[in-house]
């Protein structure tokens, strides 16, 4: 039956496979690559026309677009590489520690510390907003609590500590991840290896750093991949807690929020969806840049350490 | 004695660590449930305390079930939430069914492309999609979500389930074309219910984001009677700042359906996470 020698087509593959071809074509596949045209397109008099690389120059070489962009893309990395630092590290600590023999109550556990990552950026944006507000004043109560109130600051008011805290609110949320992959990685670790380091003495610590932390490489690699991925693409946590304009002076702007603005407009600004596209195709050729450099340069150097 | 006393040691510290953090994850969820129920004045003069019988007030649930169309919101968001879960489940089913069962040409082709998805967010092409939804005359209508969520989470899906498929028995399938069932047959009757445990974990995984969505809503779906429980409490707590009542309890209103949500399907998608269905 399954032989592909058989003449003819047969129509069940054509059904089977026709509804998620035709959906996920039309509308992802070819709004994508439309997106990366439009980029080359502007709008005169009202007509589209042929542009070239034009939008790309105004985006790169105009003083205000080039100095939001490059504002944007440098803010986004400092989000990414806060989640890389903060996020990972604090992920596979609470795994490990989740993942060691004789735990009681680590069902529970785990499933309090994944609630954060439930919840929607907006209630997380808004209730981090609340609890960090100066008018409530839990955060300076609690900081008073413990003899350090001195170190209270509006944070998300603050240009220089606004994106920091909102990446930290975003870490706080998504510990939950990392924990959880990193978690499944170390149970897959066979116990044989395990008690063939014990009898060389390799224990505790010692065991973590020196046999489970390269056998659970690959999946660090994943997830600083998906991390990479959800990081470039990120607007909701931003635009929940402090909008559009990603303020104060555009100190949380990230790529997300400046293609939003970009193409949908805000406030007296019209929307212009060719410029839009423009970011969007930058995003994408990151992003893009991103997984190749995974698929190609670091999987593929994980795999050598895999059983 | 010496290693049962480090032993123990070690527990206690892991325990500390554990609930430590446990408190930094349910704190802020905690402290906006409790003040929601609390009168204004309570609300500011003790943060941190329970609502008890003097401080206890619904002042703010009041308004926000005055102003608010929440329940509208919540039908709307519980529409697009099953109808896209149906869809992909159905749909990556039986393409994965196609991609997993039968040799044909371009099979491998056909399953990077449809892998690409995995990878590349579908919001980057969004100003054509929203062009696309206007031309069509979508825009503003739940049918516009749907077909983006589907489509976003068709290619995680195809993955996750024809990997399982593989591992039907042909035995089983073989059997059922000798009793002369037709390939729609034997994928609906006999490979869908095997693969339950699989769709559920697909299911869990997509469920969570589509709910939590608010990038699509905000773009394709403005208007008041097609918004999204996230969309609208975003915009009800946009236009009641000043209103701490209101906004608490609007919070507390946008965490409860996926609170309960997470205790239903908790253990199915830690089981999901932890089965390396991701990997």
């Amino acid at each position: 039956m399954t032989s592909p020698t058989k003449a003819g087509i047969r129509w069940h593959i054509v059904v089977f496979l026709a509804p998620a071809v035709l959906v996920y074509t039309a509308v992802m596949i070819y709004p994508l690559f439309a997106t990366l045209r439009l980029s080359f397109y502007s709008e005169v008099d009202q007509n589209r026309l042929w542009v070239g690389l034009q939008n790309f120059r105004t985006l790169f070489g105009d003083a205000i677009w080039s100095e939001q962009f490059w504002n944007a893309l440098a803010n986004n990395a400092w989000f990414f590489l806060i989640h890389m630092l903060v996020q990972n590290p604090i992920g596979i600590a609470l795994a490990a520690i989740l993942s060691s023999p004789r735990l009681r109550f680590s069902a529970f556990y785990r499933s309090a510390i994944f609630i954060p990552t439930i919840l929607s950026f907006v209630i997380v944006g808004f209730a981090w907003k609340l609890i960090l507000s100066p008018i409530w004043g839990i955060a300076p109560g609690l900081l008073d609590a413990i003899g350090l109130k001195f170190l209270y600051q509006p944070w998300l008011g603050k240009e220089e500590y606004a994106l920091t805290t909102l990446s930290l609110v975003s870490v706080w949320q998504y510990v939950g991840i990392p924990m959880m992959l990193i978690y499944a990685a170390l149970l897959s670790i066979p116990d044989d290896i395990l008690e063939a380091g014990e009898c060389d003495g390799i224990t505790g610590m010692a065991a973590f750093w020196k046999i489970k932390l390269p056998l659970i490489l690959p999946s660090i690699g994943i997830i600083s991949i998906l991390t990479f991925v959800a990081n470039f693409n990120a607007f909701d946590l931003i635009y929940a807690a402090q909008g559009a304009l990603a303020g104060p002076d555009f100190s949380t702007d990230i790529l997300g929020t400046f293609m939003y603005r970009t193409f949908f407009g805000f406030q007296l600004q019209l929307g212009d969806p060719h410029m839009g596209s423009t970011i969007a195709s930058a995003m994408f050729v990151i992003i893009l840049i991103g997984v190749c450099l995974y698929l190609f340069g670091i999987q593929r150097r994980l795999r050598n350490y895999q059983f | 004695m010496n290693t049962a006393r480090r032993t123990s040691g070690t527990t206690v510290a892991a325990h500390a660590v554990l609930i430590l953090y446990t408190i930094i994850a349910l704190f802020p969820v905690f402290v906006i449930l409790i003040n929601s129920f609390k009168d204004r004045r309570a609300i500011f003069r003790d943060p941190l305390g329970l609502p008890n019988a003097e401080t206890f007030s619904l002042i703010g649930y009041e308004t926000v079930l005055k102003q608010g169309d929440f329940f509208l919101y919540f039908q709307n968001s519980m529409i697009v939430t099953v109808v896209s879960l149906f869809l992909i489940l159905l749909f990556g089913a039986m393409a994965a069914f196609a991609l997993a069962e039968y040799g044909f040409r371009g099979n491998t082709l056909m399953g990077l492309y449809l892998a690409l998805g995995i990878m590349i967010p579908i919001r980057i092409g969004t100003v054509a999609i929203l062009e696309m939804m206007v031309s069509t005359g979508l825009v503003n209508t739940l049918t516009a979500l749907i077909l983006v969520y589907t489509a976003q989470g068709l290619p995680l899906a195809v993955f996750i389930l024809s990997e399982f498929m593989k591992g039907v028995s042909d035995d089983l399938k073989n059997a059922g074309r000798i009793d002369g069932l037709s390939e729609y047959k034997i994928f609906f009757r006999l490979v869908l219910p095997l693969v339950r445990p699989a769709m559920a974990t697909v299911a869990v995984f997509n469920m969570i984001p589509i709910w939590n969505d608010l990038w699509f809503p905000l773009i394709l779906a403005p208007a008041e009677e097609v918004k999204t429980l996230t969309l609208g409490s975003q915009v009800f707590i946009g236009q009641f700042v000043t209103d701490w009542n209101a906004v608490l309890s609007a919070l507390s209103m946008a965490i409860l359906p996926v609170m309960i949500l997470y205790v239903i399907f908790s253990r199915q998608l830690i089981r999901g996470i932890t089965s390396g269905a991701v990997k």
